[in-house]
């Protein structure tokens, strides 16, 4: 593609437009139908659209298109996120028109749950696996994302609070937590208590301990941690706030690194809320939707949302409302369905063993990267990891270059970026997860890039600095980006 | 690093200037260096009442997003507003400029837990080590 017409991808439709151009147009709509239409319901000004051809729409749209980055184009480490292949016959699953065409309705309707018996199921299996899976007793599959299946979670261990006659008003996380569980504690209405975290990496359980007391409703946690390591300490964690009173709840983010190992209920937990689009195989962001269901041990159960999916003594599955201690409705429906069917064929395809297999493979990508990274780079947090770990470009930026700069710099050679400057703990983060998906040659390839970008950092800092190169934008200038926030494009 | 004398500070890198029975408020040059360029700042409205080491306000960054809390206790009397428009002035002067808040102090024993410019200064060089 020449110069001149590759920047078009980067301009808006709107400004690929030319006065009078048209894409189609419709017998008998010459004139504008100012008739048909009371004078209440028409513009007073011109909607301002696009005027252009359909190839104008379509070339837009595809050269953007080709912009796209996605694990489906090249590796994907993004720490925290699991990014792992979305295998496509869940996709062909999912569009089979059984469950494509059924109308949401359907099961409320008089008569309607029996013409629905196949999506139903799938919703009662899904919870079951996933009970299995976590050593949950229930499963709700609503959620329609992580942040809101821990804002699901945290109302419940108000709930379960509220039902106890108990007033309670923190909520405590480690300080190595996910920026959602702070907010989402918060936006339920507690007041938040962070814990450092010790040299290991743990939560710093003697100064955990002086804060928990019968005012702490509940304990948020992700383990392995948002460092990639097993919180060794988790059983005396849990113990510990069980005998005040308080939950204990698992984000879980990082459940790919110990899936079919160790099950959150055997550890401890009361509530856990699984990413389905992370640990599942479906898809992320913008090829989602996500889902983030929530499950609770036997004692939380009558406080999770309606509906509940319930199996009858006929062996029909029906939707059941009758939950008088239920936070009530947290969502439309019955969550992302078309997300629950794509995960519930990735476990059955995978089973037991292709789950363990799956957390034994991303565990040692993970070690296997750490290991060869951790002469090159300062490694914090030096033990065996688990899905992921975290560099930090601390020796390099005191010679002139950032986490950001290397990050800019794997843009240039095809590799998404990690995580940068999460965990705040870490100094100049880099927090690598390679998943399972990734072949040996994929995984060298990075750590290539990676060595290469520690000797620039002797040689060469101005390559990095500069970086990237061969993008449709360069080096973008985010402050800006952030101060001058533009939304929303206006003719000139 | 810019310490001034003549400022106490807190562990969490927010300075405070007293004046007769008023205290002036921000964040230290150490706090907006680690912040990086600041981009959005939240602050308390007049008349509020901030606790000591409670949240004040709040700070985001192109990297992360931060409470700032009140170094000493007492009710907010002026703030200001140039660096909700302009936060860039809180890098550029974390000092001068870049101040957050007045407050009408209601405790003047509290600046008793407070750190003096030496011993902030030996404060910040113990956390580089």
């Amino acid at each position: 593609m020449c110069g001149k017409f590759r920047g078009d991808s980067m301009r808006l439709i709107f400004e690929t437009s030319v006065s009078g151009r048209r894409g189609h147009r419709f017998p008998g709509c010459e004139e504008y139908p100012a008739a048909v239409f009371p004078k209440k319901y028409r513009r007073a000004a011109d909607a301002g659209l696009p005027e252009v051809s359909e190839l104008d729409v379509v070339r837009h749209y595809t050269n953007l298109s080709r912009l796209n980055y996605s694990v489906d184009t090249n590796f994907y480490p993004l720490g925290s996120c699991t990014m792992k292949y979305n295998p496509k016959f869940t996709e062909k699953i999912a569009g089979l028109d059984g469950f494509l065409d059924l109308h949401p309705l359907m099961p409320q309707l008089r008569g309607g749950g029996m013409l629905a018996q196949g999506s139903l199921e799938v919703v009662y299996k899904t919870e079951r696996l996933l009970s299995e899976i976590t050593g949950m007793n229930a499963f709700t599959m609503q959620p329609l994302a992580g942040a809101h299946g821990e804002l699901t979670g945290v109302m419940i261990i108000a709930a379960y609070h509220r039902d106890r006659g108990r007033k309670r008003k923190y909520i405590i996380v480690p300080d190595s937590s996910h920026g959602t569980n702070p907010a989402s504690a918060a936006i339920a209405g507690f007041e938040v208590i962070v814990v450092p975290s010790d040299k290991n990496g743990y939560m710093d359980f003697e100064l955990f301990k002086e804060k928990l007391n019968e005012d702490v409703a509940g304990v948020m946690l992700t383990c392995p941690n948002t460092l990639g390591i097993f919180e060794a300490q988790i059983k005396k964690i849990c113990d510990a706030a069980h005998k005040v009173g308080a939950l204990v709840y698992y984000d879980g983010a990082n459940l790919n690194a110990i899936m079919g190992k160790a099950r959150p209920g055997d550890l401890g937990f009361d509530i856990v809320h699984l990413n389905l689009h992370k640990t599942f195989g479906t898809p992320h962001g913008g090829g989602g939707p996500g889902a983030g269901p929530v499950g609770v041990v036997k004692t939380l159960k009558d406080f999770l949302p309606i509906s509940r999916v319930v199996k009858r003594t006929d062996g029909t599955f029906a939707l059941d409302y009758n939950y008088p201690k239920s936070i009530g409705y947290i969502a439309p429906f019955f969550g992302n369905f078309g997300v629950i069917l794509k995960s519930y064929a990735y476990i059955m395809l995978l089973g037991r063993t292709g789950l363990i297999d799956a957390s034994e493979y991303a565990v040692l990508n993970a070690n296997y990267c750490r290991v060869k990274l951790k002469k090159y780079f300062n490694l914090p947090y030096d033990c065996i990891c688990k899905h992921e770990f975290v560099l930090s470009a601390e020796a390099q930026k005191q010679k002139g270059v950032s986490a950001l700069d290397i990050a800019k710099y794997l843009i240039s050679k095809g590799v998404h970026p990690p995580t940068v400057y999460f965990p705040l703990i870490v100094k100049e983060a880099l927090m690598i997860e390679p998943t399972e998906s990734e072949s040996k040659e994929t995984l060298d390839a990075f750590i290539d890039t990676m060595i290469a970008i520690a000797r620039m950092v002797e040689d060469n800092p101005e390559v990095l600095k500069a970086a990237p190169e061969n993008m449709p934008v360069k080096r973008l200038d985010e402050t800006k980006a952030a101060r001058e926030l533009v939304v929303r494009w206006k003719a000139a | 690093m810019n310490i001034p004398d003549g400022l106490l500070f807190t562990k969490e890198h927010e300075w405070v200037k007293i004046e007769g029975k008023r205290a002036k408020m921000g964040i230290t040059d150490y706090a907006q260096h680690s912040l990086g360029d600041i981009t959005f700042i939240e602050l308390p409205g007049k008349g509020k009442t901030c606790r000591q080491f409670k949240q004040m306000a709040t700070v985001e960054s192109v990297k992360a997003a931060s409470d700032v809390y009140a170094s000493l206790s007492g009710n907010v009397v002026e703030v200001n507003e140039t660096i909700v428009r302009q936060p860039e002035l809180v890098n550029q002067s974390p000092y001068e400029q870049g101040w957050f808040v007045v407050i009408e102090l209601s405790d003047e024993k509290e600046k008793d837990n407070l750190m003096n410019g030496d011993a902030y200064r030996n404060y910040v060089k113990g956390l580089a080590q």
